[in-house]
């Protein structure tokens, strides 16, 4: 089980939660359980192509998944995933 | 046999002239210490001399010198007080500790050098005072400041906090860009405007508000918004700058433009109750464009006039950006580079991510191609590639 930790942009798509626990073997996977639970959340994560849209940065707890395996990137018991969207707001 | 250590004569702390202190010095690995008081290390100390008050000695001589084994030459005034102080030294168990015959005033009578606070006039000193005190700034720390110019892109949510307290701290020369005016809707957030300004652009009313709290910030009025025909030539004057734009195109073309000029950029950015903010040094570390590689689409980026900020997460980042500036202007402590820090206000939770150069980064990446002179300033569409 692992905690994924929600941007307050896709927090409308989740009912308003800021953290959802979130079973998976792997980044790709707790992302997957997301999308299913919480539909809505899907064209905003995944492109068509089924890949991380490029504008969605993902880390496993402080590491940016670009860098590690990518959605293969393994997950541990009690690790966080983290979803952050650039913001422009000043 | 039992006595043998008490019954030892004491050998006397060993004196050194100031010549011979300015030979080690130079050699290095010296340790320096001055033993007077605050007052009087301000108006002028040794370069590197780290202050440690008479009355005070026992509790802070070893965060000053840690090494008790290390070359440690310790001066006052005129010698006297760095004797004592150096025999209290070695009661604590420093062993190779030296005090400077004759004090500073030898020193400065043979025309070796010190750090001053000449550079500075009295109602300086005295402002600046709770500055000069710390160590890690010191007299010739807030002369840095004094001369450093920051450019804040936006005098807004994040402008308006981090430009009060860069002009509170004696930033020296502080240029402002932004093209609108004040709002009443601004005021929960933007405290260097006020009710009275209300209409007023917003450089014009931040220049007022800091000419009133500092009269040494020189302030510099740039009303426009940036674009590629102006963004080099403004950019380059400055030696930080601090992005709190409000829109994607501005920060992407800041970053560009940056990276070119090697210009450190403290970037924040705000949102409802959350804040982000990270530093981008040029080559050091990423830049924007590795960490967010392309704009996200306009129903993922709404803005603060749409969804709404707190205006004390606001105040939170852009305090949190004066301290990364003030930081790159000194030289001291380690800035947010490679490192983004996330601000929760709701939960009040800080949460660090790493941030990795990108190797393939169109703009910093070792295969970004080398932008000819003749096409500086040419910058795509900026408008048109955050719309797409």
């Amino acid at each position: 089980m692992a905690t994924v930790r929600i941007p307050p942009v896709l927090r409308p798509q989740t009912g308003g939660q800021p953290e959802i626990e979130a079973v998976g073997s792997n980044v790709g996977e707790v992302l997957r359980a997301l999308t299913t639970d919480h539909p809505a959340t899907a064209e905003q994560l995944f492109g068509e192509d089924g890949d991380l849209n490029r504008y969605v940065n993902v880390y496993l707890n402080d590491e940016d998944v670009r860098v590690l395996d990518g959605l293969e990137t393994g997950v541990k018991d009690g690790d966080t995933v983290v979803i952050l969207p650039a913001m422009a707001g000043g | 046999m039992a006595n043998g250590a008490d019954t030892k004569v004491k050998a006397p702390v060993e004196e050194i002239e100031p010549f011979e202190a300015a030979q080690e010095i130079e050699g290095g690995d010296v340790i320096l210490i001055d033993t007077r008081e605050p007052h009087e290390y301000q108006e002028a100390h040794l370069e590197n001399g780290k202050l440690v008050p008479p009355g005070l000695l026992g509790d802070e001589i070893a965060t000053a010198a840690p090494d008790k084994s290390a070359r440690t030459i310790i001066y006052c005034r005129s010698g006297n007080r760095s004797y004592k102080a150096a025999e209290q030294m070695e009661r604590l168990g420093y062993t190779d500790v030296a005090s400077m015959a004759g004090g500073i005033l030898a020193w400065q009578e043979q025309g070796l050098p010190v750090v001053s606070a000449s550079g500075m006039t009295a109602e300086q000193r005295d402002r600046y005072s709770r500055h000069t005190l710390l160590p890690e700034v010191g007299v010739d720390g807030q002369l840095k400041m004094l001369n450093a110019k920051v450019l804040l892109i936006g005098a807004g949510g994040l402008g308006a906090p981090t430009a009060l307290y860069l002009a509170a701290a004696g930033i020296g020369t502080l240029g402002l860009v932004d093209d609108d005016v004040v709002d009443a809707s601004n005021l929960q957030r933007q405290v260097i405007h006020n009710t009275e300004r209300i209409g007023v652009p917003k450089t014009e009313s931040a220049r007022l508000t800091i000419e009133a709290l500092n009269p040494d910030v020189d302030v510099i009025e740039h009303r426009i918004r940036l674009n590629a025909e102006n963004i080099l030539g403004i950019i380059e004057d400055y030696d930080v700058i601090v992005d709190g734009a409000d829109n994607f195109p501005t920060r992407y073309l800041l970053n560009d433009a940056s990276v070119r000029l090697r210009k450190p950029v403290v970037s924040a950015s705000i949102l409802s109750f959350d804040g982000q903010i990270s530093t981008f040094v040029p080559f050091e570390g990423p830049c924007y464009r590795c960490l967010y590689p392309t704009p996200p689409p306009p129903e993922l980026a709404p803005s603060c006039s749409t969804n709404g900020v707190l205006g004390v997460m606001a105040g939170t980042m852009g305090l949190l950006q004066a301290n990364e500036v003030l930081k790159l202007v000194l030289g001291i402590g380690e800035p947010l580079i490679g490192r983004l820090l996330l601000f929760e206000a709701l939960s009040t939770r800080f949460t660090e991510l790493k941030v990795r150069r990108d190797p393939e980064c169109p703009i910093c990446g070792p295969d970004a191609p080398q932008i000819p002179e003749s096409e500086m300033g040419q910058f795509p569409d900026y408008d048109l590639f955050c719309a797409g």
